[in-house]
């Protein structure tokens, strides 16, 4: 069978098990769609966060991005994963102890006013849809390029699989399709990233791989060997950054309070039983995730190290077919600027912008574009994307991996959009509606308002999916700079600080909040002519600037709170109860 | 009768100290002190980029369970452990 037979059966097979989870575990009650009835084990619960965490970029554009940043590459990895250690340490163990449903539930209870409530609904909705449209538009692109269907027709495909188990399954239903949907993305990750390992070094252990010896005959590792090859081309040192200290710094801290601040991961450890199944689930949850984190960094080297043996300096007529099919869809392009009829790859951009096809082909067959060179010596557009998709092509990998890496980057997509779904619908149906309007709701009724607003918020997402603003990718810096400038620094104080009262929370959050948004749309859409180093405050980019916004919350925050009375007695007793594991209760049915 | 201002300064220290192992490795060694530490080779790896791309991971997955552990006893200890 071909690729695309074996894709349309691997991607049916893996939807067909969602399907059936889901329908296997149903939820009857708001107890159960919000939070699984609060009985997960904490290692089922530990693959389910993985999976929810890991989205269509961790899949698909990580191990791409640090194969061009190299050690700048750093930011994303640990960022991405040291947050999971605030998250036990400071978060977890006592929200779980709180025993509520939602994380604006902590917010209006801790804080109590039906303000700090409402700010905190407000964060989520925004961090989420942003988070939720990308997850989409990575279903649209995984259908386009392995099925042969149009991006449209792909969203509408995803939506519907995620409607049926997110609407029906809620929680329940999405927990324990996310184990499965984990155990699909890691499969299909490791596979072709031990092929390629092989490949360079004949090490079949990728981390390991990653120090080995290139089996070229040259006698250097994989990184001296990166380094030699991409110093002659005239590119910096792979193993040294070009990014200054401060920014790196800023960003990575930025990721990891933003990932701590993300809710659709805190609500997650809502779902197991104890307080002390809540810690080791997350270190459970990031083991899992640092399967795929630490294997990464070794696919972005080898794929980077292949990817300019295969090209550079080859005649374009000898260059193997997945150069050819990535040119068809308008990821790579070549332009032959010194007309030798072989390709060469230098640092710089080949030409300014996205490709821009004339419909004719050059005398080698390649797609000729309309774009005027630049004066680098560069001739080839490669968009970073690719490189874990296309890594099996390059590598010559059987067909069926190609089909796994399909069905993997789907599991990644669909296992993050249903999370975040749910948690869209969650702080809908039970914190607007029946916290904040305080409407009447019977358990009965509040599950069909819950299921309701999933089912809307799949359909704006879908929408956003087919039509994207335009800014995706810009706007993964919002999701981590907001969690990180809103909800993290106030959660922390509410359980850390008791003197911390509603004023000081609002105001650090509003603050932080406001003071965030501003400098990244500047950068980003007002003025993005200036997103330079020597215009950003500090040296530190959008992408870090959650970190000083934090800083400001929780800066601004004990300054007000010292203006206002304490916060109430009943509150005092609230945070005294949640720092003590014992007497953990399941979350409640609402009668 | 349980003295909970101990156990939480027991649960306060263990924090600092599993935090400050995580700031060092993380933001120390593997971005601020990177260069001096591309010095020494590890294998086939200079040891600044093996901390940040590879050691680093690996210390968070620990320091969590070793967290979850140790609390579990003082949780025991202080007789507030909720199993």
């Amino acid at each position: 069978m071909d690729a695309t037979s074996l894709s349309y059966l691997f991607v049916g097979l893996s939807f067909a098990l969602y399907i059936g989870i889901a329908i296997w575990t149903r939820a009857g009650s708001t107890n159960e769609f919000y939070v699984a009835g609060g009985g997960v084990h904490p290692i089922a619960n530990g693959m389910a966060t993985a999976a929810d965490w890991m989205s269509a970029a961790s899949f698909m554009s990580m191990a791409g991005i640090i194969a061009f940043m190299g050690y700048d590459g750093t930011v994303y990895l640990m960022g991405w994963t040291g947050g999971y250690v605030l998250l036990a340490l400071l978060l977890a163990p006592y929200l779980r102890k709180f025993g509520e449903f939602t994380v604006p539930d902590f917010f209006g209870s801790r804080y109590y006013s039906k303000s700090a409530r409402t700010v905190a609904v407000v964060c989520l909705i925004l961090i989420s849809f942003t988070y939720v449209a990308g997850q989409m538009r990575g279903v649209g692109i995984v259908f386009s390029n392995f099925l042969g269907v149009d991006i449209t027709t792909g969203v509408i495909v995803g939506m519907a699989v995620v409607f049926i188990y997110a609407v029906l399954g809620g929680m329940k239903g999405i927990t324990y399709t996310q184990v499965a949907q984990y155990v699909v993305m890691i499969f299909a990750y490791l596979v072709p990233a031990i092929f390629i390992s092989l490949l360079i070094t004949d090490n079949p252990i990728p981390q390991l791989g990653l120090g080995d010896t290139v089996n070229d005959g040259s006698g250097q590792s994989v990184l001296d060997k990166l380094d030699t090859t991409l110093l002659g081309l005239g590119f910096g040192a792979y193993t040294e950054g070009t990014k200054d200290t401060i920014d790196v710094f800023a960003i990575t801290m930025a990721l990891m309070i933003g990932t701590a601040g993300l809710p659709h991961v805190i609500v997650r450890f809502f779902t197991v039983p104890n307080v002390s199944d809540a810690r080791s689930s997350a270190g459970w949850a990031l083991l899992f995730i640092a399967l795929l984190y630490t294997t990464a960094p070794a696919v972005g080297a080898f794929s980077r190290l292949n990817f300019i043996n295969t090209v550079h300096d080859q005649p374009y007529v000898y260059i193997d077919d997945w150069f050819k099919r990535w040119e068809d869809v308008g990821l790579i392009a070549w332009v032959d600027k010194n007309a030798d009829g072989a390709v060469q790859y230098a640092p710089g951009v080949p030409f300014a912008g996205k490709p821009e096809f004339t419909g004719e082909l050059t005398d080698e067959g390649a797609r000729a574009i309309t774009n005027p060179p630049s004066d680098t010596r560069n001739e080839v557009y490669v968009d970073r994307d690719i490189m874990v998709l296309a890594n099996p092509e390059i590598a010559a990998l059987p067909a069926w991996v190609i089909a796994l890496v399909a069905a993997g980057a789907l599991a990644a997509a669909l296992s993050t959009a249903a999370g975040l779904l749910l948690v869209i619908s969650t702080s809908i149906s039970h914190d607007l509606l029946k916290k904040t309007l305080e409407w009447e709701l019977t358990d009965k009724q509040e599950l069909r308002y819950a299921r309701i607003a999933a089912a809307t918020a799949i359909v704006v997402a879908g929408y956003l999916g087919i039509n994207p603003p335009g800014f995706v990718a810009e706007v993964v810096a919002f999701a981590f700079g907001l969690a990180a400038a809103s909800l993290f620094p106030a959660i922390l104080m509410g359980i850390f600080y008791q003197r911390m009262n509603r004023e000081g929370a609002i105001a650090g959050m509003v603050i932080g909040l406001i003071f965030t948004v501003v400098y990244i749309s500047w950068f980003k859409f007002i003025d993005p002519a200036s997103n330079t180093a020597e215009h950003w405050w500090f040296g530190i980019s959008p992408e870090g600037i959650g970190t000083v916004g934090a800083l400001l919350n929780f800066g601004v925050a004990c300054l007000v709170a010292r203006f206002f009375p304490a916060p109430p007695e009943s509150v005092r007793q609230l945070v005294e109860r949640i720092r003590i594991p014992s007497g953990v209760e399941r979350p409640h049915d609402h009668p | 009768m349980l003295d909970k201002s101990a156990y939480w300064r027991a649960n306060l220290r263990l924090m600092a100290v599993l935090l400050a192992i995580w700031f060092t490795v993380s933001f120390g060694f593997g971005i601020l002190l990177v260069e001096p530490l591309n010095a020494i080779r590890f294998g086939g790896f200079k040891l600044g980029f093996w901390i940040a791309q590879q050691g680093a991971i690996y210390l968070f997955v620990i320091l969590i369970f070793v967290y979850a552990a140790l609390m579990r006893r003082i949780d025991r200890q202080h007789g507030v452990a909720d199993d």
